[in-house]
C-alpha cells in the first residue's frame, strides 16, 4: 500500500481562474467521443499529441492514422474548425449529449491539446464530463435558450468572444452585455481552480481508506 | 420513510468519507483493466513514485487491439503491438489477481470474462476503463466506466471520488414475445428515453421480463444502459444470479459462498422504495429492432421504415437525422426490410456470450450466407466461450453456412484491429453504438440482436427473424 509522497503528479494540471477565448459552433446534438477522437489514434500510450487528429473524420477528406504527417493532409473546407474566422477558438459552442459514448479521456485530451479551455453546451455525457476536470478543462452547462443565443451571436459577430470566470461562475460577452451563470460542483471547483492532483488530495485520507478496506474485506472475505 | 434502492444500497455501503458538498470517497472492489485506457494511468503512477493499491483487486486482459485471426503470427500492427506490450509490462512488473494476456485460453472482451471468472460478484463496486462497464450491474453490482486518470486514482488509491447519481427505475412488465431476446428490448427502451434519457442517473432494470432473462440477457440490457446515458445500470440478485456463479473460479465456496449468499440476497430495492424517475414498457409490445441512423436512439422495428426528417418539428432534431440519413445513404421511407447489407458481424461485450452464439446459430444451421454479403464474421466474446461453442458444434454451423469462425476480441465492435468496414460498406451488427465511423471510417452501421444479425446474413436485408422459425 502506497503511502502519500510529496512528489508531484506526472501530468500536473493547468489551474482555471478567468478565461477569455474566441468561441467556434459546433451545431449537432450527440456528439459522440468516436467523432471527437477516432478509435486508431486510441493506440498510443501516451497522454499528448491527440489535437491534430481532433474531429479527424469531419476535419480531414482522408482517413487518418497514427503516425502521419496531418500537415499535408487535405481539409475538408466545409468543416467549421476549418473555417478562417475560428482559428485559434479556445471554447466550443455545442449542443446536447457533447461527448456521449466511449469512456476515452482521448477525448478531452484531443480538445485541450488542440487548444480548447472551456465548452459550453446544453448537457454532457456524464463520463466525458467528468474526464473535462481532470484535465484542466472547463465543460459549462447553459440552458437550451443561452446556447440557442449564443449561436446566433456566434453565426453574427466575427470574432465573438466570452469571458469564462470560473471563481465568479458566469459566462459573459467581452462587452458586458450578457452575463449567464452557471452551476459547478463546489469540490470540481476547487480542484480545477486550483490545479490540484486529486490522488493527492485522496491519499490524504490513505488511513481512512485503509481502515475501511481492512473492515470491508474482514466481513466479506469473498471479496479479498 | 422510504426504502433504499438496489443503488442506495451498492453506491452507501462503498463510502469511506464525504466531502462537504457531497463528493464522496467511494471504494472499488474490484478493478478491470485493459491496454487501450491504462498505459497512461500506469505511466502516472510510476513518474509520480506510486504503487497500486491492492493488486488482488485487478483482473486485466488485452481485448480491443487484438487480432481475431492468424494467432500464430502475433499482432501485426507495431502501435498495437506496443499497446499490448505495454499491458503485459505493467501488469508483470506491479501484480494482479488475474492476467489473461493475448493468445491466453481464458483471454477474452474483459466484460465477458469478468463475469465468466466469477471475478464480478453482487455487491461489489466494479470499474473499467470503458464505459460498457455497466455490463456487470447484471450481479446487483454498482459497475460503471471511467476515464484514465480515474484508472490512475483507483490504482493509486482504491477509491474514486464521485458524487451519488439520481436513480431511475425501468420497469418492463410481461413476457417478451419469442424470437425477441435482450438486445431488442434494450434498443426499445434506448428508441423511447433516447441516448441521454439516463444522464445522471443510475438504472435499475426490474420487472417480470428482467427477472425472466438470463444472466446473459441481463448483461446485454445492462451492457447498454450507458447507450442510454448511464453510467450504471444494474439488476437485482437472485437465484439466476446464484446459479450463474456457483463454481465459477473466482466465487467463494463452501461456508463462504452461504454467507455470501445470505448477503447478496439482500442486494434488492426495498418494497417502496422511490426513484427520481420511472419508466414502464410492456415486454409483450416489443418486436425485433434495426437502428437506422447514427446513435442507437434512432431505432424502430423490423417491421418499420426509415423515418422522414421532413415530419420532425425539433429542429436540432430534424438537422441530426438528416445527418444521419446522408452518413448511412437512406432514403426516407425506406422499409427497413429493403436494406440490403454487405457485412454481418456477431460478437462484443453485448452479444458474444454463448446463448448469443447459440440463437445466430439457430437461425444460420442449413442456410447460407446470401451472396451479396461479402464478409459474416463470428467472435466469441472469449477462450471458454469459442471452446463451449466449439464443443456445442456451432463453429461447424456457421462455417457451414458461410460464416468466418474468428478469435475472442472486441473486433468490429470498435475496429482498432484489422477487422473494419471500409467506406459505404453497411453492416448489421450486433455491437452497441452505431455512431459515424465507429466500425470504420464511412462504415454504416445497422445495430440489432444476434438472431436478427444471422438473419440478415443468410437473407442478404433486414428481414424479421421470426419468419424463419
Amino acid at each position: 500500500m502506497a503511502p502519500p509522497r510529496p512528489s508531484g503528479p506526472a501530468h500536473p494540471m493547468q489551474p482555471f481562474t478567468v478565461h477569455e477565448g474566441l468561441v467556434a459552433p459546433l451545431d449537432r446534438a450527440n456528439v459522440d467521443t468516436d467523432a471527437i477522437i477516432p478509435k486508431q489514434f486510441l493506440k498510443s500510450i501516451k497522454r499528448s499529441g491527440f489535437g491534430p487528429n481532433l474531429f479527424d473524420e469531419w476535419r480531414y477528406l482522408d482517413r487518418g492514422e497514427p503516425g502521419a504527417d496531418n500537415a499535408r493532409r487535405p481539409l475538408n473546407p466545409d468543416f467549421v474548425l476549418n473555417l478562417p474566422r475560428y482559428k485559434g477558438a479556445s471554447v466550443l459552442l455545442a449542443r446536447r449529449n457533447f461527448g456521449c459514448g466511449s469512456s476515452r479521456e482521448h477525448a478531452p485530451w484531443a480538445l485541450a491539446d488542440f487548444g480548447f479551455r472551456a465548452l459550453i453546451a446544453p448537457s454532457y455525457a456524464d463520463i466525458f464530463y467528468n474526464n473535462c476536470f481532470k484535465n484542466g478543462l472547463l465543460p459549462i452547462v447553459l440552458p437550451d435558450s443561452a446556447v440557442d443565443r449564443l449561436f446566433a451571436d456566434v453565426a453574427a459577430f466575427p470574432g465573438f468572444r466570452l469571458v469564462i470566470d470560473l471563481p465568479a461562475q458566469t459566462v459573459a460577452t467581452t462587452d458586458g452585455s450578457l452575463v449567464v451563470p452557471f452551476e459547478v460542483d463546489p469540490f470540481r471547483k476547487h480542484c480545477l481552480q486550483h490545479g490540484l492532483d486529486d490522488i493527492g488530495l485522496t491519499l490524504q485520507h490513505a488511513d481512512v481508506i485503509r481502515a475501511f478496506e481492512a473492515k470491508r474485506l474482514a466481513e466479506q472475505p469473498w471479496l479479498q | 420513510m422510504p426504502g433504499a434502492t438496489l443503488y442506495d444500497k451498492l453506491f452507501d455501503a462503498h463510502v469511506v468519507r464525504k466531502e462537504p458538498d457531497g463528493t464522496a470517497l467511494l471504494y472499488v472492489d474490484r478493478h478491470l483493466v485493459h491496454e487501450v485506457t491504462s498505459p497512461q494511468a500506469y505511466e502516472g503512477l510510476r513518474l509520480a513514485g506510486r504503487k497500486p493499491w491492492r493488486t488482488s483487486s485487478i483482473v486485466a486482459t488485452a481485448d480491443h487491439n487484438t487480432p481475431t485471426k492468424d494467432w500464430d503470427q502475433g499482432i501485426r500492427d507495431p502501435i498495437s503491438r506496443t499497446q499490448v506490450a505495454t499491458l503485459d509490462e505493467n501488469v508483470r512488473a506491479t501484480g494482479a489477481k488475474a492476467y489473461f494476456p493475448f493468445r491466453d485460453r481464458r483471454q477474452g472482451i474483459v466484460h465477458v470474462i469478468g463475469p465468466e471468472q466469477g471475478a464480478t460478484l453482487p455487491g461489489m463496486t466494479v470499474v473499467c476503463g470503458d464505459s460498457h462497464t455497466s455490463t456487470h450491474g447484471a450481479f446487483a453490482a454498482l459497475a460503471f466506466g471511467i476515464g484514465t486518470s480515474e484508472v490512475e486514482h483507483v490504482l493509486a488509491t482504491q477509491c474514486l471520488l464521485m458524487k451519488k447519481a439520481k436513480s431511475m427505475l425501468i420497469r418492463v412488465d410481461g413476457r417478451l414475445p419469442a424470437g425477441v431476446t435482450a438486445k431488442d428490448l434494450v434498443l426499445a427502451v434506448i428508441g423511447r428515453i433516447g441516448t441521454a434519457g439516463g444522464t445522471g442517473h443510475a438504472i435499475e432494470f426490474a420487472g417480470s421480463a428482467i427477472r425472466a432473462l438470463s444472466m446473459e440477457g441481463r448483461m446485454t440490457v445492462c451492457n447498454m444502459a450507458i447507450e442510454a446515458g448511464a453510467r450504471a445500470g444494474m439488476v437485482a440478485c437472485d437465484d439466476t444470479t446464484m446459479d450463474y456463479l456457483r463454481g465459477r473460479p473466482f466465487a467463494p465456496t463452501g461456508a463462504l459462498w452461504d454467507r455470501a449468499v445470505a448477503h447478496w440476497r439482500t442486494l434488492r430495492s426495498d418494497d417502496g422504495a422511490a426513484f427520481d424517475a420511472t419508466h414502464v414498457f410492456d415486454a409483450a409490445a416489443v418486436a425485433p429492432q434495426v437502428t437506422w441512423g447514427t446513435s442507437p436512439e434512432m431505432v424502430t422495428s423490423v417491421a418499420g421504415r426509415v423515418p422522414d426528417p421532413d415530419r420532425e418539428r425539433d429542429a436540432t432534431r430534424r438537422d441530426g437525422m438528416a445527418k444521419a440519413l446522408a452518413y448511412m445513404g437512406l432514403a426516407p421511407n425506406t422499409p427497413i426490410t429493403d436494406i440490403r447489407v454487405d457485412k454481418v458481424f456477431i460478437g462484443s461485450c453485448t452479444n458474444s456470450r454463448i446463448e448469443d452464439l447459440r440463437q445466430a446459430a439457430a437461425v444460420a444451421r442449413g442456410r447460407r450466407v446470401a451472396g451479396n454479403v461479402k464478409l459474416a464474421m463470428v467472435v466469441p466474446g472469449s477462450g471458454p466461450v469459442k471452446a463451449q461453442a466449439e464443443a456445442e458444434g456451432l463453429d461447424r454451423v456457421f462455417r457451414d453456412a458461410g460464416f468466418e469462425w474468428r478469435e475472442p476480441g472486441c473486433s468490429m465492435c470498435l475496429a482498432m484491429n484489422d477487422d473494419r468496414l471500409e467506406p459505404g460498406e453497411r453492416c448489421a451488427s450486433t455491437s452497441n453504438r452505431n455512431f459515424e465511423g465507429r466500425q470504420g471510417a464511412g462504415g454504416r452501421t445497422h445495430l440489432v440482436s444476434p438472431a436478427m444479425a444471422a438473419a440478415a446474413a443468410v437473407a442478404g436485408h433486414f428481414v424479421d427473424v421470426r419468419r424463419l422459425f
